[in-house]
């Protein structure tokens, strides 16, 4: 086993020449991840890379860590599959918009549903870039692409509130430029135990350059965007003197610091059980209301693997360990004897 | 059992096949597990053929709904679950006239005369009575006032419902078959009372059923003949009955034993393979963990995930899931990880006949997928041949780190036979190494995709191995590294290294074995669960001084190597098939053979007559 305490940065860095486009957003997420992995305080050799089809799939091969690139939409399939047989291991999926809510929706869904402890990152850039710029299922109603050329007449995907419907146990979102920010939010979602889901606003520099500008331009990011902190007030704005409450309508409305009671405010709780507040807040969206960055939702739920697990050594402390031999006559048996004569030997086994 | 009230002949059979038929509410597919179960406790030799709607409960009465089960028992060993019946049992008008077309001339009719109702007529489309009319002149017909009966026999059972009085008259019908074919009642009164131990009425009207009707056979007028089947002789051993699903799932069992690894198996439910998952599930005890995905790509999907990470991984499913698995399935094969894929095949295209089997998945087990994609396919040939089938087809996989699929179908999934249950204790184990890395010291590098000279199979290196870390993944790869190369070079050699591997197994499965003499007129050559129609027609053919044998395949990938010298050795060859001449085409574009073949996709297997017609037909 490595020395957990001697890993960097640097041994995470795999010898394959990383492919991006130059200023792409992924290089940033690489970084950050290289850079937080050796403070997790786990094995370099027990994490695993696993992606599908994009750009940010190639992401594992530039990872000195086990890693698979597979197939279109089914990363979270093989990581599944790979915790079942070992939950040891720190298994990250690494997807995009098209990825993981076009061709490999219903697996997302499904991993998070089942709340398998697997870390997926979804890096969105609202846009095809590997088969050249079409249209993904975030793209904004209206994106004029390759296969869209008079405009999308979709309804975009919002990532947080997919990954809340279907039960996710950590949600968050953060920004390719917010290195900082980042880092915190990728360290957040790997010591969480169970399903992890981020969703990080990527600029595709080539096919959707600045299609996250509002919240990602110096000059007028904080007026759109709002950082969660939890047990904190959502405060916002370049001179912080803005604020969201809820209306008696149960709308979330920005008001004037000056104008109101700060009590009135509302404030931001990671850990709730009840995911309305989460769900709410994943429903605040550019140019109506600052779009929230950061947790929306914490909680601690049994994990799929170790509820299997859990069941093997339940059955195995109750039955014992499984003989083949119990199994084979757990059925009617009966001897035929070798001079062909028959015995009859009528031992009936329960299985419990 | 009783005291004999009447004179009775008691005639020795070697074998006879039973069909039970009604509809899919009236407990036929548990009268006919009974019936086989009891006789296979007694030693004769058993094969049996349920079949049912795919719906689940059609409309009452129809010919829709009718389920039947077939059984075969014999004194001496067989292959089938027979051809024709000789014995109908039909609970209602629908019954009898679903099944009557393959009911053998002069065979008997049991039937329930209290269904023969206008209404239950014409829900058969029938337009006269059957039992009235003459048409059924050609049978034994034995008319039961089976319900009316029943109902006197239950009455009076506190608690019992008008429904519930009704629903046990097919013991009444089971125990009336157990006095025609002399079997005695105590296995079944045991699982009667050990299954309705909850509801103590239903328990008792169902005992009651059943001794009503064996007295009902002792007393009764209608039946003066008793038949007897003696112990088969089958080679010494303890038994057990197992359908094919059973046997498959015993197998991916022992086999994940046998290397001491836990055995996982992903899959999503697909008549007819779900079995293979209900029997798994519930042996977490022996460390199986069953996973039931989202769909059959994602079954597929953490099939290879759960190899990766070192399992003994294996999924099943049928011809439409397998079309939804090949996308992944090619993963799996340039990624080079073991695992096991169960095909139960079912009637195609589509949809098709859900619960009925065809053969006709086999190019699709063999080239359903982009590139160049071979992998090792397997058939079993027998219900319980599933057992060794399985085992055999891990230990492919591990040899040659690659997915390996294994062929059943709908016929030998549901069907059952009796079981030689080996020693697991003798069974060879399955050596599997995961490399270290103090395996490559004094400055070797460690190579993911290094071939082993023997079997070509690259080292299954697991997540977790100190400084092993390395990245696969579906593009084209460097040899030896894995690394991405679009090299024209680099993926030249890792195609036809791939290709090689799976070719170079041949040399590890065993040779085919003929049935019969090494040359001669004619040969059949079949594959999977045709076996015992095969078998049954050649040996008959053979005691008639023909000169005809027969091979089966169970290596449809590769073939093993000496079937081209064994073809060469026959006049001709007949290849029957359950689809329309897939592995005829297979031999004649590899071998250059003119086989003869021969097709059948009605949704029901080749039956021992068919065979032994066209034998005669081939050979004058």
């Amino acid at each position: 086993m490595s020395d957990v305490n001697q890993l960097t940065r640097k041994d995470f860095v795999s010898d394959q020449a990383v492919r991006w486009c130059p200023g792409c957003g992924d290089y940033a997420i690489l970084s950050q991840m290289q850079r937080v992995l050796p403070e997790l305080g786990i094995p370099r050799e027990k994490m695993v890379f696993i992606s599908g089809i994009g750009c940010s799939s190639r992401f594992p091969y530039y990872m000195n860590t086990f890693g698979i690139h597979s197939i279109h939409g089914r990363a979270p399939t093989l990581a599944t599959g790979l915790k079942l047989a070992n939950p040891d291991l720190t298994v990250a999926v690494i997807t995009g918009d098209g990825d993981g809510l076009s061709i490999g929706g219903n697996h997302l869904l499904h991993a998070m549903r089942r709340n398998i402890d697997i870390k997926i990152f979804l890096f969105n850039n609202r846009i095809y870039g590997l088969t050249k710029g079409q249209y993904s299922p975030t793209s904004l109603p209206g994106t004029k692409t390759k296969s869209s050329p008079l405009g999308s007449i979709e309804t975009a995907f919002n990532p947080i509130s997919v990954a809340l419907s279907a039960e996710a146990t950590f949600v968050a979102r953060t920004v390719d430029v917010e290195v900082k920010h980042m880092g915190e939010v990728l360290r957040r979602a790997f010591e969480h135990k169970g399903v992890s889901f981020v969703e990080i606003f990527q600029n595709c520099i080539i096919f959707n350059d600045g299609t996250w500008d509002p919240v990602t331009n110096k000059d007028v990011k904080d007026d759109n965007r709002v950082m969660l902190e939890h047990g904190k007030p959502l405060i916002f704005g370049k001179h912080r003197d803005k604020g969201i409450r809820m209306s008696r309508c149960l709308q979330p409305e920005v008001v004037s610091l000056s104008d109101v009671n700060p009590d009135e405010l509302l404030v931001h709780d990671e850990y709730s059980e009840n995911m309305n507040l989460a769900f709410m807040l994943s429903r605040m969206a550019y140019p109506e209301l600052p779009v929230p960055i950061g947790i929306f939702r914490q909680v601690e739920h049994p994990t799929y693997e170790s509820t299997v697990l859990d069941q093997v050594h339940a059955a195995q402390q109750a039955r014992g360990v499984g003989k083949l031999k119990d199994l084979y006559s757990a059925e009617d048996t009966w001897t035929v004897a070798a001079q062909g004569v028959n015995g009859h030997d009528d031992h009936r086994f329960t299985m419990e | 059992m009783t005291e004999r009230v009447k004179p009775v002949n008691v005639e020795e059979v070697e074998s006879v096949v039973i069909r039970f038929a009604g509809d899919s509410g009236d407990g036929m597919q548990l009268t006919g597990t009974q019936f086989t179960n009891t006789a296979a406790i007694i030693g004769n030799d058993i094969s049996t053929l349920p079949e049912y709607p795919a719906e689940i409960r059609a409309p009452v009465g129809t010919l829709a709904g009718v389920s039947g089960f077939q059984v075969h028992i014999a004194s001496q060993e067989i292959f089938t679950s027979g051809d024709d019946p000789h014995v109908l049992i039909a609970m209602n008008p629908a019954a009898l006239k679903a099944s009557l077309g393959e009911l053998k001339p002069g065979g008997a009719i049991i039937v329930d005369e209290d269904e023969f109702t206008a209404p239950n007529l014409r829900k058969a489309d029938y337009t006269s009575n059957p039992l009235e009319d003459g048409s059924l002149a050609g049978y034994q017909v034995h008319k039961v006032r089976l319900t009316t009966l029943n109902r006197h026999a239950v009455e009076g059972i506190p608690g019992l419902s008008s429904k519930e009085t009704d629903r046990s008259r097919n013991f009444f019908a089971l125990g009336l078959t157990f006095w025609i074919y002399d079997r005695p009642l105590e296995s079944t009164l045991e699982w009667i009372d050990d299954k309705f131990k909850k509801n103590p009425a239903v328990k008792e009207a169902n005992r009651r059923a059943l001794q009503a009707g064996y007295h009902y056979g002792d007393t009764s007028e209608s039946f003066s003949t008793r038949y007897k089947v003696k112990p088969a002789a089958l080679p010494a051993g303890d038994y057990r009955k197992v359908t094919g699903n059973e046997a498959v799932a015993l197998g991916l069992v022992t086999a994940a034993a046998l290397a001491d690894k836990p055995l996982v198996y992903c899959t999503y439910p697909i008549t007819p393979a779900s079995d293979i998952l209900h029997f798994l599930a519930p042996l977490r005890n022996f460390d199986v963990r069953t996973y039931q995905a989202e769909d059959e790509i994602a079954a597929m999907g953490a099939t290879i995930g759960a190899a990766f990470g070192g399992a003994f991984a294996a999924t099943g499913t049928s011809g439409p899931g397998l079309a939804l698995k090949s996308e992944a399935i090619n993963l799996a094969v340039v990624l080079e990880l073991p695992m096991v894929i169960v095909d139960v095949q079912r009637g195609g295209p589509s949809t098709g006949l859900p619960t009925k089997p065809e053969q006709a998945d086999l190019l699709q087990a063999l080239f359903g997928r982009n590139g160049e994609s071979p992998i090792p396919v397997l058939a079993m040939q027998s219900p319980a041949d599933g057992y060794e089938a399985a085992i055999e087809a891990f230990r492919i996989a591990v040899r040659a780190m690659t997915p390996v699929m294994l062929l059943s179908d709908g016929y030998l999934a549901n069907s059952a036979e009796p079981w030689a249950m080996p020693n697991p204790d003798r069974l060879p184990p399955i050596d599997v190494r995961h490399p270290m890395l103090a395996d490559f010291q004094d400055g070797q590098p460690f190579l993911p995709y290094a071939r082993d000279p023997q079997t070509m199979g690259r080292p299954w290196a697991l997540p977790g191995a100190y400084g092993l870390e390395h990245r696969i993944g579906g593009l084209a790869k460097q040899p030896g590294t894995g690394n991405v190369s679009y090299s024209p070079d680099d993926n030249d050699r890792m195609i036809r290294d791939r290709a090689a591997k799976i070719a170079k197994l041949a040399e590890y499965i065993p040779l085919l074995e003929i049935f019969g003499k090494p040359t001669g007129d004619l040969l059949v050559l079949g594959w999977g669960s045709s076996y015992g129609a095969i078998h049954q027609a050649v040996d008959k053919a053979q005691q008639s001084g023909r000169s005809v044998s027969a091979v089966h395949l169970r290596h449809l990938n590769p073939f093993p190597r000496n079937l081209g010298e064994i073809m060469d050795q026959f006049d001709r060859i007949l290849v029957p098939e359950m689809n329309l001449g897939q592995l005829a085409m297979l031999l004649k574009a590899r071998y250059l053979k003119p086989v003869i073949s021969m097709t059948k996709v009605r949704g029901r297997p080749f039956k021992i007559s068919e065979i032994s017609a066209k034998i005669d037909e081939l050979l004058g």
